[in-house]
C-alpha cells in the first residue's frame, strides 16, 4: 500500500534540521509520498523506517528475472494501465510448452526451432524467448529427460519447468539452476516444499491459485518462507477470465499497491485453434501479461506475435528512428543510385528491404524527420524541399558521387522542381510511391 | 493484506446502435472498457461486417482473391454469398468503382448496385465510398437516398465533405461514419461538427482511422484507448457514439499479407500469415475498444467470432 505523506511524516526524525533541503521534516515526507524526492536524502532515519519506507517505494510491480546470460529475460516494473500514459516497460515473453509426454527427438525438434525463431524487425531482434518444460507425465524421470533433451538443443533458452510435484521440481531444477530458470508449480497443497526449492536453487517460483483471493494469499505465504521473485497464475485460462484477471491485478498493483499481487504475470493461451490461440495470446500481449505460453510457434503466428508485442511497447511520444545518415547499401560505385527518405524507423527498414532485394548497390539518405514517416513529416513541415537541400550540401554527398542525381519517394513528387532550385547543378528524380515499387525502378535504369 | 478486486464504474456509457430492418444488427451499448463484464454491463457482440465492392476485387491480395473467385464479379452475388455461406451478420459495401481514377462510375450506377444488393439481402448494409472528397458527397447523397429508411450505416463523412453526407444520411435515416485522421482532439472535432448539424450524435460511428499490424497499429490502439476513456471516465458524449476499425483494406495490402514464402521463408506461409495479420489486428482493435469491424477472410472473421465468444 502505498503511504501518505503523513504516514511518511510519522517515521522520519522530526528534527526538521533542513540535512535534506526541504524546509521541515513534513515537507520531504510530501515529497516522498509523491514520489519527487529519495529517502537517501535524509541522513538521519532509522534502520527501521528505512526498512518500511523501502517497501513501500519498491516498483509497484516487482522486477524479475529469469533465464541467464544475453538471452534472460526481465519482466514487472511496469507503471502504468494505458500505453499511451507512458511507454511499457519489459516486453511480454513468448514462451512455447513442450510436454515431457513427448518423444525426445520431437522434443529436440521444437527446441531447435526455438533456436532458430530469431527474426529481425525494424531493427530489432525478436524471438520466442523461452520454453516451458510441462511435467504432463507426472513422472520425474521423464521430466528431467524432457529438461536434458531441451538444452541438448536449445542450450541458453530461458525455461520454465512446469511441475506440482516437489520431487521432480528438485530434480529438474538442479540440473539447470545455473540457468535460472522459473519453477512453475507452487500452489496450494506444495507451497513449502516448492518455496524451499527455489529459495535454495535462487530461482523465481511461479505461483497459482484459484482466483485472485487465494492467488495473493499464497504469495503472501511465500513470501513470508523467503521467495520473493514470483510469477504470478490465478488460475484464468478463456479470454473472459483472462481479461478479467489481468486487468485486476494490474490495477491492484498500480493504483493500489497491493504488493501481494504486484509480480509479473504468467498467462496460459494453449488452443487446438493456432488462429484462436493468437488472439489470446494477443490479449495477454496487450493486457498486462509477463509471459504468454502458447503450444506452437509456426513461423506466420510467431512473426504477427513479435509485431503486436513492438507495436504495443514501443514509446508512444518518440517513434522509433533510425540515425540521420547516408546509408550505403551493398557497395555502391560513384555513379550508383543515390535516394532519400526519412528516419522513422518503419520507412527505413521498409525501403532499405526493398532496395537490398534489387541488388542495386545504391547510397540512401536518411534524414532527421524527428522519427515521422515521409507523408507525415512532410505534411508536418519537416521533409521539405529546403530542408532537404540542407541536408544534402551539409552532408558531403557531392565529393563521394559523379551523377548529381536525387531519387525522391514517389509520393512526394511535388517537391521535385522546388528541390531543383535550391541544388543548383542537380537533377531530381522522382520514384515510385510504394517501396515494393523500388526493385523494378532500379532495375530498369541499371 | 485481504484482496479487495479494484473495480471501477464509470459514469459515461457508450450509445447501443441498431441497424438494418429485416435482420438487425445490434453493436455498442457497454457501460465499461471493452468486455469488462465483471464492473458493467456488455449487452452486445462487436459485429464484424463482410467487405466487398462494385467492381471485381482484382487488386486484392491472392489469399482473399480466391476465396470469393466465382461470386466476386458481381455485388448481388457476392453478398449472398457472404451472407448465405458465410453467414454473414452484416455486409459492408464499398463503392470504389466511383473512384475517378478506378472506373468513375456515375452515382446512378452506385444507385442501382445499392438497390440490387439491398434487395437481394436481409442482413444490413455500410455502404462506404471510394474515398475520394469530391466524388463521395455525390456519390454518398445519392445511394442515402436510394436507400431511404434501410437504416443502412453511410460512410465515410470527413472533415471536407461531412456536410453535405451527413445531412444525406440525416434526411434518409440512416446511421453516419464521421472518419477523421489518428488524433483524439480531430476524432471530437468532426463529431461535434456533424451534431452541430442537428445530426443524433447517437446514430454517429466514429472511425478515428484504421492501421493495419506493424503499419502504425499503435497509433490508432491507443486514440482509440483514449477515446473510450474519455467517453466512459469523464462522461464525454461526443465520444460516446461506437468506434469503427476498418481492418481488411489496411491489413491486406501491407507485404506481410502479400509476400511469398519462396521469397522470405523466415515470414512462414503466405495464406496463414496473411489471415493471422487480419486476425490480429482486428483482435488488437477489439481490445483497444472497437465496436464495429470491417474485414475480408472468412477465416480471419471466424477466429475473431471464436474469440469474442471466449471474451463474452
Ligand atoms: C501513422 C500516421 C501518423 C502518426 C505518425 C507516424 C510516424 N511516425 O510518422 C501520427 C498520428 C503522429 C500522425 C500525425 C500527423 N499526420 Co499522419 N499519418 C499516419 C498514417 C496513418 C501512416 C503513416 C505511416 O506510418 N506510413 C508507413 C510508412 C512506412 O510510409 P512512408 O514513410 O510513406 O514510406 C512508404 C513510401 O513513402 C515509400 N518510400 C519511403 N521512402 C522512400 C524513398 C524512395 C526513394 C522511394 C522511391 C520510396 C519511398 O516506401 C514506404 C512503403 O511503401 C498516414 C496514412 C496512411 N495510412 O498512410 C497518415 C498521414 C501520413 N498523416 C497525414 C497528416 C496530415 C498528419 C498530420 C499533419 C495531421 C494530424 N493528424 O494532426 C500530423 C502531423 C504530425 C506532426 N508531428 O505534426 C496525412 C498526410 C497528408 C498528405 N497527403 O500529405 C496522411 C497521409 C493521412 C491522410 N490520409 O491524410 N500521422
Ligand atoms: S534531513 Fe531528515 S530529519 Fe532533517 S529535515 Fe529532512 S527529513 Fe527531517
Amino acid at each position: 500500500m502505498a503511504l501518505t505523506g503523513v504516514e511518511i511524516f510519522k517515521l522520519l526524525p522530526k528534527t526538521n534540521c533542513k540535512k535534506c533541503g526541504h524546509p521541515t521534516c513534513l515537507a520531504f515526507a510530501m515529497k516522498l509520498a509523491q514520489r519527487q524526492a529519495s529517502l537517501d536524502a535524509c541522513p538521519d532515519v532509522s534502520e527501521e523506517a528505512k526498512k518500511i519506507l523501502g517497501e513501500a517505494s519498491a516498483p509497484p510491480i516487482r522486477p524479475v528475472v529469469f533465464g541467464a546470460g544475453s538471452k534472460s529475460v526481465k519482466m514487472g516494473e511496469e507503471t502504468v494501465l494505458f500505453r499511451h500514459e507512458k511507454k511499457f516497460v519489459n516486453p511480454c515473453a513468448i514462451a512455447v510448452e513442450v510436454k515431457d509426454t513427448m518423444d525426445d527427438s520431437e522434443i529436440q525438434k521444437l527446441a531447435d526451432s526455438v533456436m532458430h525463431s530469431e527474426i529481425d524487425r525494424v531493427g530489432q531482434k525478436l524471438r520466442v524467448d523461452a520454453i516451458l518444460v510441462n511435467n504432463a507425465s507426472n513422472d520425474a524421470a521423464r521430466f528431467e529427460n524432457a529438461v536434458k533433451a531441451v538444452i541438448s538443443k536449445a542450450p541458453d533458452v530461458a525455461l520454465i519447468l512446469a511441475t506440482n510435484n516437489p520431487s521432480a521440481a528438485e530434480a529438474a531444477v538442479k540440473l539447470v539452476a545455473d540457468k535460472k530458470p522459473i519453477l512453475y508449480g507452487a500452489d496450494d497443497s506444495n507451497a513449502e516444499a516448492m518455496a524451499g526449492i527455489a529459495k535454495t536453487h535462487k530461482v523465481p517460483l511461479g505461483v497459482t491459485a484459484k482466483g485472485l483471493d487465494a492467488l495473493s494469499a499464497l504469495t503472501e505465504k511465500i513470501k513470508a518462507l523467503g521467495v520473493e521473485d514470483l510469477v504470478i497464475d490465478s488460475g484464468a485460462r478463456s479470454a473472459k477470465e483472462i481479461l478479467e484477471a489481468n486487468t485486476l491485478t494490474r490495477r491492484a498493483a498500480i493504483k493500489k499497491n497491493f504488493k501481494s499481487l504486484g509480480y509479473p504475470v504468467i498467462t496460459f493461451a494453449q488452443r487446438d485453434d493456432h488462429m484462436l490461440e493468437a488472439l489470446v495470446a494477443m490479449l495477454g500481449i496487450a493486457k498486462y501479461s509477463s509471459i504468454v505460453v502458447v503450444s506452437s510457434i509456426e513461423k506466420w503466428k510467431n512473426l504477427a506475435l513479435f509485431t503486436l508485442r513492438q507495436n504495443i511497447y514501443t514509446d508512444p511520444q518518440v517513434p522509433m528512428q533510425v540515425e540521420q545518415k547516408i546509408y550505403k547499401i551493398g557497395e555502391p560505385a560513384a555513379d550508383s543510385p543515390f535516394m532519400i527518405t526519412t528516419n522513422f524507423s518503419l520507412t527505413y527498414f521498409i525501403v532499405s528491404g526493398e532496395v537490398e532485394n534489387s541488388k542495386v548497390p545504391c547510397r540512401l539518405a536518411v534524414m532527421d524527420s524527428e522519427g515521422l514517416s515521409v507523408l507525415t513529416a512532410w505534411a508536418a513541415g519537416k521533409f521539405t524541399a529546403s530542408k532537404i537541400a540542407q541536408f544534402i550540401q551539409e552532408s558531403g554527398i557531392e565529393n563521394e558521387i559523379r551523377k548529381k542525381e536525387l531519387i525522391i519517394p514517389g509520393y512526394v513528387a511535388i517537391l521535385s522542381g522546388a528541390i531543383e532550385d535550391k541544388l543548383p547543378g542537380w537533377k531530381v528524380t522522382v520514384g515510385p510511391r510504394e517501396a515494393n515499387g523500388i526493385p523494378a525502378f532500379l532495375k530498369s535504369r541499371a | 493484506m485481504a484482496f479487495v478486486a479494484p473495480k471501477e464504474t464509470y459514469p459515461g456509457k457508450v450509445f447501443q446502435v441498431g441497424i438494418g430492418t429485416d435482420k438487425q444488427a445490434v453493436f455498442g451499448g457497454e457501460n465499461v472498457l471493452t468486455f469488462h463484464s465483471f464492473e458493467g454491463n456488455v449487452p452486445n457482440r462487436a459485429l464484424v461486417a463482410y467487405e466487398i465492392q462494385d467492381i471485381p476485387p482484382d487488386d486484392w491480395s491472392e489469399t482473399v482473391r480466391k476465396v470469393y473467385e466465382g461470386v466476386s464479379g458481381d455485388p448481388v452475388t457476392w453478398a449472398k454469398y457472404c451472407q448465405d455461406t458465410l453467414k454473414a451478420r452484416a455486409i459492408a459495401l464499398r463503392l470504389l468503382g466511383t473512384h475517378p481514377d478506378r472506373e468513375n462510375r456515375s452515382a446512378e450506377d452506385a444507385i442501382k448496385t445499392v438497390k440490387d444488393v439491398l434487395s437481394a439481402i436481409q442482413v444490413p448494409l455500410i455502404v462506404l465510398g471510394s474515398n475520394h472528397v469530391e466524388k463521395d458527397s455525390s456519390v454518398l447523397v445519392a445511394v442515402s437516398e436510394a436507400a431511404k429508411d434501410k437504416n443502412c450505416i453511410i460512410g465515410k463523412a470527413q472533415e471536407a465533405n461531412y456536410k453535405t453526407i451527413a445531412a444525406a444520411a440525416m434526411a434518409n435515416n440512416h446511421k453516419l461514419i464521421a472518419m477523421s485522421e489518428l488524433d483524439i482532439n480531430l476524432s471530437k472535432q468532426l463529431n461535434i461538427l456533424v451534431t452541430q448539424m442537428g445530426f443524433d450524435k447517437e446514430r454517429l460511428i466514429t472511425d478515428p482511422m484504421c492501421s493495419a499490424l506493424g503499419y502504425g497499429l499503435e497509433y490508432t490502439y491507443s486514440v482509440m484507448e483514449r477515446i473510450r476513456l474519455a467517453a466512459l471516465t469523464q462522461n464525454d458524449t461526443t465520444m460516446q457514439p461506437p468506434m469503427l476499425g476498418d481492418v481488411g483494406m489496411y491489413v491486406w495490402k501491407v507485404k506481410e499479407t502479400q509476400a511469398s514464402e519462396a521469397d522470405l521463408p523466415h515470414w512462414g506461409t503466405l495464406e496463414e500469415r496473411g489471415i493471422a495479420w487480419e486476425t490480429v489486428t482486428a483482435g488488437a482493435l477489439i481490445m483497444a475498444g472497437a465496436e464495429l469491424l470491417i474485414m475480408r477472410h472468412p477465416k480471419a472473421v471466424e477466429a475473431v467470432e471464436k474469440f469474442v465468444d471466449e471474451l463474452m
